[in-house]
């Protein structure tokens, strides 16, 4: 009777031994598995529509306009390729940065060695000292090739999606970083016509405007002036001097630095006020708000989000001392070593660089293709004009958003922008910068 | 002295010097359920000994190479990260604000905790009602707390606001934007979802004290204050206990309402070592420098949970 429980109990035991192996097992393969689970891809594919392998698209693209253009783009490969799964492998922009949660996520599944087909990533350093360093990715000079892109990419362009001589990715759109949104109501108010061409003309305005209560510029407390910034830096450098920057030719400890710097330091005074609570989304409606200040730098998503609000109350110019400059980013595909199904990843590249991929995708995105053949009958007022402006200007690459230096320079660029908010100090701002950019190592 | 062991022990008088007595509870150690315990045990153990205690070695090891970009690099640099880290102008303000939020948060989880659990043991009517909407900001995710508290604290349209309405238009602090103190307005959303959590903590806490207590303290002429000062108070200090461990944790591991409430903040006022690591391993690629930061995080919760490891065990003990 004794023997027979205990027995009993022992396995009982044996099995709950079992059962626990075999759920530590199944959680260790878990992590290995890959991330399923897609976002709803696109329109839901026929059942027979899989022998042609599948296709992973990873990016940020999750909300409004973006989403819809990235559904066009899967349209056309769907027709083009309906024997292909598509899997849209989106995760909201949040994090550090644009696409923060995405990157790290990526950075894991590239480490893994379990690459999705493509990627979306920043044109520029962010490709290059993320992925291309470490030998994760393939050249394109072959694709290139093919569909002679070099000849409907600007050569400014060339000159930003070149690394070591190779191409890395396929530029799908273009973003302008340096614009200077104003609203002419408020420039009124003090008996202007024209908006400030240049910063020194911008706090004669500023103290216009102070004395009867109104902001001149739109800041955020933190995380986000590191793009106001950027369009100082540009001012005071130029194009030409632009580049200098970040491959090791100019000091961050120059001169022309500590000026920006100064400007930068002196808008915190024209601010809308509590603008230390604010970051984000809030800086972009306080723009819009009855009592919000004469002008806001940022890129042209702006134009699309005032949209979105049904806000016309508005124009735009490049910002003050950068009329001429094209200050870039631009969101691209690349393709990863090592993926399950190569063609269908080269496949999405010819789509994201095709005139009708790119005429799909842009005119609802709110930017402009990256290349020069588009349709003008498809894209808006602002849009058109900043497809002048993309064949007329000198083309630069964007610091704030990837173009020009690699990622761990970006965020200590923000930091110390963000320490100058509370210290008010350019010396010590100065010297962070200068510090980073060593370690950064531009130029070697 | 052997002799006496052998007569204890039993039966079999064989057992002249320890080894054999060694050997005879080893066999009644395998006939009893120690072996399948063991066993049952096992798996655990693996996962634990490697998804654990192998990893917090393994970041500690990455502490100590050169991995500073996307490209792992395990070179030996000694303490370098290290170095860096202390003299980081970030990292000694994620210390401060560290100490200030952990004496904001805890302080308010175990007053407000505290006052709500004793409020609702007053046999009220509707109890199981307030009950749950006192406990329900923790059922609320740390950037859904983040984001609502985002729009009180801003210092136009906010709960500023309603201090104008009663005629204190002279308060207006910026709360979590201020460059010295914003993390005590941290600490104050944070503890907003954390305190109806300790609140039924102390509340189970109260419903295990006797009523013989009570009435013996009634008896003996104790007021309301003196009964609770003398004995539910003192009766209460284990609940108390845990519940500083519990934020004492929540003080280290901050990160979502930090990062909701847009950290770090300027000049870094509302940033958490969590949301610095994060940036600095995934935002920079410094993998080395963010398990530094990793490990400082690490050594923070073993200070706080081995003493409460070791109270727990002496206990059980008892």
């Amino acid at each position: 009777m004794n023997g027979t429980e205990g027995i009993s109990r022992r396995s009982f035991l044996r099995l709950m031994g079992v059962g626990a192996t075999m759920s530590v097992l199944a959680a260790c393969a878990a992590p290995a598995a890959p991330s399923a689970a897609p976002a709803a891809g696109g329109e839901a594919a026929p059942a027979a529509a899989v022998d042609g392998g599948k296709l992973e698209v990873f990016s940020w693209w999750t909300a409004g306009g973006e989403v819809e253009g990235l559904n066009n783009m899967f349209a056309i490969y769907e027709r083009e390729h309906p024997d292909v799964e598509i899997i849209n492998a989106a995760l909201a922009a949040q994090g550090a940065g644009q696409g923060g949660e995405m990157k790290a996520l990526l950075e894991t599944r590239m480490i893994g060695g379990d690459p999705p087909e493509t990627f979306q990533v920043h044109l520029g350093r962010e490709l290059i000292d993320s992925h291309v360093v470490a030998g994760r990715m393939e050249p394109l000079d072959d694709l290139y090739a093919e569909e002679g892109y070099a000849d409907v990419f600007p050569a400014d362009l060339m000159n930003v999606i070149l690394y070591d001589g190779h191409p890395w990715s396929v530029p799908v759109n273009i973003h302008r970083s340096n614009l200077m949104w104003y609203r002419p109501a408020k420039l009124e108010a003090i008996g202007a016509s024209a908006p400030p061409a240049s910063w020194d003309e911008f706090f004669e305005m500023a103290e216009a405007l102070k004395e009867q209560g109104i902001p001149g510029i739109s800041l955020s407390g933190s995380n986000g002036n590191g793009h106001t910034m950027e369009s100082i830096l540009l001012a005071v450098y130029g194009a030409d001097g632009w580049p200098g920057l970040f491959d090791g030719t100019i000091s961050w400890a120059d001169e022309g630095v500590t000026r920006a710097l100064e400007i930068m330091n002196r808008l915190y005074d024209y601010a809308q006020p509590d603008f230390l609570s604010q970051s984000g989304v809030d800086v972009n409606d306080n723009m819009i708000n009855d009592d919000g200040p004469l002008l806001m730098i940022s890129g042209d998503w702006l134009h699309g989000y005032f949209k979105s609000k049904e806000f016309t109350d508005y124009k735009w110019a490049a910002s003050p001392g950068t009329d001429g400059i094209y200050l870039l980013l631009s969101d691209s595909f690349g393709l990863p070593k090592g993926v399950k199904y190569r063609d269908n990843a080269i496949n999405w590249l010819k789509v994201c660089g095709s005139r009708e991929g790119q005429d799909a995708f842009n005119p609802i995105k709110g930017s402009i293709p990256a290349r020069t053949d588009l349709d003008p009958s498809l894209y808006d007022e602002y849009q058109l004009s900043a497809v002048e402006d993309w064949k007329t200007n000198i083309l630069v690459g964007s610091l704030q958003h990837g173009a020009a230096a690699k990622q761990s320079f970006l965020l200590d660029y923000n930091l110390a922008l963000n320490d100058m908010v509370a210290t008010r100090d350019v010396a010590s701002t100065q010297a962070a910068l200068v510090v980073a950019a060593e370690e950064a190592a531009f130029g070697q | 002295m052997a002799n006496r062991t052998v007569s204890v022990s039993g039966e079999r008088g064989l057992a002249a010097s320890p080894a054999p007595i060694t050997r005879k509870r080893w066999r009644r150690w395998l006939r009893g359920d120690m072996v399948l315990a063991v066993l049952v045990l096992l798996p655990s153990i693996i996962a634990v000994g490697i998804f654990i205690y192998g990893f917090i070695g393994w970041t500690f090891y990455i502490s100590v190479s050169d991995w500073k970009t996307s490209t792992p690099d395990f070179t030996f640099v000694g303490l370098k990260n290290w170095t860096r880290l202390v003299n980081d102008f970030r990292f000694q303000m994620d210390l401060r604000n560290h100490l200030y939020y952990a004496i904001g948060f805890i302080s308010q989880c175990i007053v407000i905790g505290f006052t709500l659990a004793v409020l609702l043991d007053q046999k009220i009517k509707g109890e199981a009602l307030f009950r749950t909407m006192f406990i329900f900001p923790f059922a609320v995710s740390g950037i859904v707390t983040g984001v609502t508290w985002q729009w009180l604290m801003q210092p136009a349209t906010g709960i500023n606001l309603l201090f104008a309405k009663i005629g204190m238009g002279w308060f207006r602090p910026t709360w979590h934007a201020n460059i010295e103190y914003g993390i005590w307005a941290v600490s104050i959303a944070a503890a907003w979802q954390f305190s109806g959590y300790v609140m039924a903590l102390y509340l189970a806490g109260l419903r295990g004290i006797p009523a013989e207590l009570r009435e013996a303290a009634a008896i003996d002429g104790a007021g309301t204050w003196a009964t609770y000062r003398y004995i539910i108070i003192p009766l209460l200090m284990p609940v108390t206990f845990t519940v500083f461990v519990l934020t004492g944790m929540n003080s280290i591991r901050i990160f979502d309402v930090v990062a909701a409430l847009g950290g770090p903040g300027p000049g870094n006022s509302i940033d958490s070592l969590a949301l610095n690591m994060f940036q600095t391993t995934f935002g920079a690629y410094r993998f080395s420098l963010g398990a530094a930061i990793g490990s400082v995080m690490m050594f923070l919760a073993i200070f706080l949970v081995v003493p409460y490891l070791m109270s727990m065990s002496r206990e059980t003990e008892r």
